[in-house]
């Protein structure tokens, strides 16, 4: 590897600091299970590399019945696999984070991490978007709040900008009988990016599986993870039923746009596939 | 830029002179001339450079060196006891669950951590656990039979 300086910042004001002088020199690095493999494949080049992943402070998974879910950026995969709060009252974070590679990966790796590197098929995101998740930014100039779906612009790239870290992912209480599911379809099962990730948050009314609302994200079909909203309108005040289902999942399929040239599949199997995994997760989410 | 830095190793403490981009894997076995530790991809897809640290599976070729200071860190040749094998050691032997050898060790320490925290697992959980380690040679059968039995005598010592 090229050789860089190493920052180990104690605070956030630190960090934020350090990225603001140094600009497009400097990378952010917390588990590094994303970054130094693009760094030894000389895909980026950075002269400074700023470690977070000692700042105190930011790995906690604490939840208030009101204010919702707050998850530190440093929260490790691991720790959200861990969680029994996370299992009762957020499973799709659970379902996602036992799908994100294997135990070495999980036990470094970081939500934050996941986010910030933003490729299209990033795991924990499909699920906190559903979620209507918050991303808290913090910067020299303070912190701001930005939806998770609107966290993401490009393959790669967030609305980070120069000397911003990710701090937290604030998630709101779900409504009453709601259920998410993702799931995650890769060849070399979860070792590896996922060919496409699905998921599905469903509001049922109290009776009748009647949709009340409903919110479906595409992973890895776009150049970000992606809602399927003329699928989402599909379902929406209806009873859910077989057919329905069909219908949404076909309609999912038609909105994904993945992109040819992948190494991972044809755009055409995607979108097979994202029909065959939205009606698994509309199914799961309902049963 | 070079520092010192101190890194525990199978209850050992070496100082070292590295860079910042000097990877533990690297060091384990270039600077410690711990080779028992491999290198198949370098990029964390393989798992043959699986160390534990604090006790946790860990890319050693994804790791900084000068992040794991004063951790500590376990690696194939911290595992038996002078000339008694640790029991995967030991049931790998019985079970012939190695032939070249060469994703063994990164397998052993991903199975240890595995039965540290879970150590009675089913059939499918220790396939899960070791889906991250391939191995070219054996097909898998008998790597996981011998975690198993493993994880009957592990447990039995625990026990005693």
């Amino acid at each position: 590897m090229r050789d860089f300086e190493y920052f180990k910042p104690s605070t956030v004001a630190e960090a934020t600091s350090l990225l603001a002088k140094y600009k497009e020199e400097a990378k952010v690095i917390a588990g590094g299970t994303d970054l130094l493999v693009e760094v030894k494949e000389n895909r980026i080049r950075p002269k400074y590399l700023i470690n977070i992943k000692t700042i105190p402070g930011l790995d906690y998974i604490s939840y208030d019945a009101e204010e919702g879910l707050r998850i530190g950026a440093l929260t490790t995969i691991r720790a959200l696999l861990k969680s029994t709060e996370l299992r009762q009252r957020y499973p799709i974070i659970s379902q996602a984070a036992s799908q994100f590679g294997c135990a070495a990966i999980r036990n470094v790796a970081t939500l934050g991490g996941n986010l910030c590197n933003a490729v299209p098929s990033a795991d924990t995101a499909p699920g906190l978007i559903g979620l209507s998740a918050r991303a808290k930014i913090a910067g020299p100039d303070g912190e701001r709040i930005v939806p998770l779906e609107d966290f993401f612009t490009g393959s790669g790239s967030t609305v980070l900008k120069t000397g911003e870290i990710l701090v937290e992912i604030e998630v709101p209480v779900p409504p009453a009988n709601t259920k998410g599911v993702y799931l995650k379809y890769a060849i070399r099962g979860t070792n590896e990016l996922a060919v496409i990730g699905v998921a599905v948050v469903v509001t049922l009314e109290p009776k009748d599986k009647v949709c009340k609302d409903v919110k479906i994200v595409l992973g890895n079909v776009a150049p970000t993870p992606m809602r399927a909203r003329s699928a989402e309108e599909i379902i929406r005040g209806k009873r859910i039923d077989e057919a329905i289902i069909d219908s949404c999942a076909r309609a999912a399929s038609d909105e994904a746009h993945p992109r040819s040239g992948s190494i991972r599949a044809s755009p055409e199997y995607k979108k097979a596939m994202v029909k065959v995994f939205t009606k698994r997760a509309l199914r799961e989410a309902v049963a | 830029m070079k520092q010192v830095i101190r890194l525990v190793v199978n209850g050992e403490t070496y100082e070292v002179i590295v860079k910042a981009s000097e990877t533990l894997l690297d060091v384990l076995r270039d600077k410690l001339r711990l080779t028992g530790t491999k290198e198949g991809c370098d990029t964390g897809k393989c798992g043959a450079c699986t160390v534990l640290i604090d006790g946790q599976a860990v890319r050693s070729c994804l790791t900084l060196a000068v992040s794991v200071e004063d951790k500590e860190i376990t690696t194939i040749e911290g595992l038996a006891k002078g000339e008694e094998l640790h029991p995967l050691q030991q049931a790998f032997i019985e079970h012939g669950a190695l032939q070249c050898g060469f994703c063994t060790p990164g397998m052993i320490l991903t199975a240890k951590a595995f039965l540290d925290e879970n150590p009675t697992p089913t059939e499918d959980e220790v396939k899960e656990a070791i889906a991250g380690n391939i191995c070219r040679c054996t097909g898998y059968s008998s790597i996981v039979e011998a975690i198993q039995e493993a994880a009957v005598a592990m447990d039995k010592t625990a026990q005693q």
